[in-house]
């Protein structure tokens, strides 16, 4: 069977057992649609959470960022776990107490205000409606591998499905699917590790082979890593070279982004108590740790594979691998697979029938380069996205693995996209049309107006995924900088403090956003559009203040501005000063209140 | 009233966890994986140095451990306090 027909097994086998599950717990009415009754154990809603939020970024996409950087790209690891320590202390069990089904409602209620409730679904919708153009990046990758297609064709297959699969049920339907998702996903991701962690280090446990000994060398792994791409003028992998100050901002920005982000903080409106709300954190962070400290592993030892690969006589001494080795030779199969897809290329520009792959950038090397008649890097095109991907054909493992690799990218990209239209839908048909434009609408015309809000989303993220701002990791820390500037602030003020009123959420809000996402516009083109930027991050604005690490600096302007403006205008009254009161203390929590 | 006073007492002891906990979250990342990483530099783990399992590796460890502690601690102080759920 060749490599075509078992992907087709792989990814056909894992939907057929979600589309499964969907038609098995189809959601009945409004309540299903949107928290699934409220039925979900800590360990379920957990394991949920974590496919949920584990998106075509972290699994697709992280790893090969960590690859190609090394140490400074640390930001995505401790950022996108960070975050859930902040949503366990500041948000989960207050909001399950609050006891309603969404974000915004929770700030309409609390600053007893319709207009901050429209402000936080306009906020929530330009967040996650970034996210979803993450994703979208990410399935098209994904579908043009496994399809064997250029990214552009993958990417609109993939919409479809995406859209197909989404409108199929609400969260409960989700919620199980996503428990069938997350256990693909981590053994998708787990077992290509443990394989190529045992090959390099002979240590089965991919977290500690990173730490470990390279089992040819008897060197550490890291040691030799990065002998091995500062000879070819790279950074060396360990060492920090990246600007402090961006890092930390950055590192911040997806921390606050994670515990803003509306379709992780839906889960916990689904546990049945406050107490499980707290427990429910722990285990969402438990089963992404699974996978989070697996990452750096993977990412380190592709790179070293890669290298390797590409350098297989023993580095520079030894010549660099021919463009016959790569024609002929089985083990460089993957290369050709992937040049399929638009996203890896080599070029043997100096015709001395080799590749040589070197950072041309690097002045130290040139003297090398012109020696040896390089005339710069051969490697052309190496997508950050295809790594993870990749992997399990550039180690050379069994093609079963390789099948299970798409299932899992997939799966990942599926389940996140699906929460997120989700939360798009039940904003704009449950905060917005329900809420606010027209109270009298029916449940079935509040279901139908879900749909076409997810129809919309899926459109609008289709035609921007097309030309991204980024790689699919870099797109969601744009979403996550926006989440952090402006729901985060104004739910932990709701919580925290009595003094904010009504004025002062919705201006902070505002400010939050509206600067965030103008830094994010300068940056990346107006709207995302492809040569509209003013500036570069590569000379930000800002000194050197990354678009993606603006989101702190954007929630530090919302704190502020809320709180000004809250001294300036009435005072909060009573009745929601009570409110707040019996939103901080366990008892009383019932069942969710619909309107 | 003493319901109210006893409500205080409750939510200050919260905040005091609170804090404790972030500080250690802020301390393993931001301090240890980041900006204390050079005076970490000296202590070896595994081909580098012990910030930089901090940044990849053992902050996410410690998250864990925050997140359980603040769920176990915060079920007794309910208890303690008498605004457990029902």
């Amino acid at each position: 069977m060749d490599q075509f027909t078992i992907n087709m097994l792989f990814v056909g086998g894992s939907f057929a057992l979600y589309i499964g599950i969907a038609i098995w717990a189809r959601a009945g009415s409004t309540s299903e649609f949107y928290a699934a009754g409220r039925g979900v154990h800590p360990v379920t809603n957990g394991m949920a959470t974590a496919a949920d939020w584990m998106s075509a970024a972290s699994f697709i996409s992280m790893a090969g960022l960590i690859a190609f950087t090394g140490y400074d790209n640390s930001s995505f690891l401790m950022g996108w776990t960070g975050g859930y320590v902040l949503l366990a202390l500041l948000l989960a069990p207050y909001l399950r107490k609050f006891g309603k089904f969404t974000v915004s409602e929770f700030i309409g209620d609390r600053f007893y205000s319709q207009t901050a409730r429209i402000v936080a679904v306009v906020c929530l919708i330009v967040a996650s409606t970034t996210y979803v153009i993450g994703q979208m990046t990410g399935v098209g990758v994904a579908f043009g591998r496994f399809l064997e297609v250029d990214n552009t064709t993958g990417l609109l297959i993939g919409a479809c499905v995406v859209f197909a699969y989404a409108v199929f049920g609400g969260m409960k339907g989700v919620t199980y699917t996503q428990v069938a998702q997350y256990v693909v996903l981590i053994t998708a991701y787990t077992i290509p590790a443990v394989f190529i962690s045992l090959q390099l280090t002979g240590n089965p446990i991919p977290g500690l082979g990173l730490f470990g000994n390279d089992a040819a060398s008897g060197v550490p792994l890291l040691t030799k890593l990065d002998q091995i791409v500062t000879e070819l003028g790279f950074a060396a992998y360990t060492a920090h070279h990246a600007d402090t100050l961006n890092m930390v901002l950055f590192t911040l920005s997806l921390m606050i982004g994670t515990a803003g982000l509306p379709h992780v903080i839906m889960r916990f409106f689904t546990v049945p108590k406050v107490s499980d709300a707290r427990w429910s954190a722990g285990w969402a962070l438990v089963f992404i740790a699974l996978l989070y400290i697996t990452a750096p592993a993977v990412g380190a030892m592709a790179r070293l594979n890669i290298t390797e690969m590409m350098w297989p006589n023993g580095g520079i001494k030894g010549g660099a691998v021919t463009v016959e080795q790569i024609q002929n030779d089985p083990k460089y199969d993957w290369m050709h697979t992937w040049q399929k897809t638009g996203l890896l290329s080599w070029e043997d520009k100096n015709g001395d029938g080799k590749i040589q792959y070197y950072n041309d950038k690097n002045a130290d090397l040139q003297a090398t380069a012109s020696e040896k008649g390089w005339s710069g890097n051969e490697l052309t095109k190496f997508n950050r996205d295809i790594l993870v991907l990749a992997n399990p054909e550039i180690a050379n493992l069994p093609s079963w693995v390789i099948g299970l690799i798409a299932a899992g990218g997939l799966a990942a990209a599926l389940s996140t996209a699906a929460g997120l239209l989700l939360a798009i839908s039940s904003a704009v048909s449950h905060d917005l049309i329900k809420g606010a434009l027209k109270p009298s609408i029916s449940e079935k015309g509040e279901l139908f107006s879900a749909r076409v809000a997810m129809a919309i989303a899926i459109m609008v993220a289709t035609y921007l995924g097309l030309n991204p701002p980024g790689f699919a990791a870099q797109t969601v820390a744009l979403a996550f900088g926006l989440a952090a500037a402006s729901i985060f602030p104004a739910l932990m003020m709701g919580i925290f403090s009595t003094r904010i009123n009504n004025t002062g959420a919705v201006a902070g809000m505002l400010a939050g956003l509206v600067v965030t996402l103008l830094y994010i516009f300068l940056h990346k083109g107006w709207f995302f559009i492809p040569g509209t930027a003013s500036f570069s991050d590569a000379d930000p604005l800002l000194g050197t203040v990354k678009s993606t690490s603006f989101g702190a600096i954007g929630a530090v302007v919302n704190f502020v501005v809320a709180y000004v403006v809250a001294g300036i205008t009435k005072e909060t009254p009573q009745a929601i000063k009570d409110l707040v009161e019996s939103v901080r203390i366990p008892r009383g929590a019932g069942a969710a209140q619909d309107h | 009233m003493s319901e109210n006073s006893s409500n205080n007492a409750y939510w200050s002891a919260n905040k005091r966890i609170i804090m404790i906990s972030l500080v250690i979250w802020a301390l393993v990342s931001f301090g240890f994986g980041i900006l204390l990483r050079p005076m970490l530099s000296g202590i070896a783990v595994g081909g580098t140095d012990l910030g930089f399992w901090f940044a990849q590796q053992g902050s996410i460890i410690v998250f864990l451990g925050i997140i359980f502690f603040y769920a176990w601690r915060m079920n007794r102080l309910d208890r303690e306090h008498g605004v457990e759920e029902e």
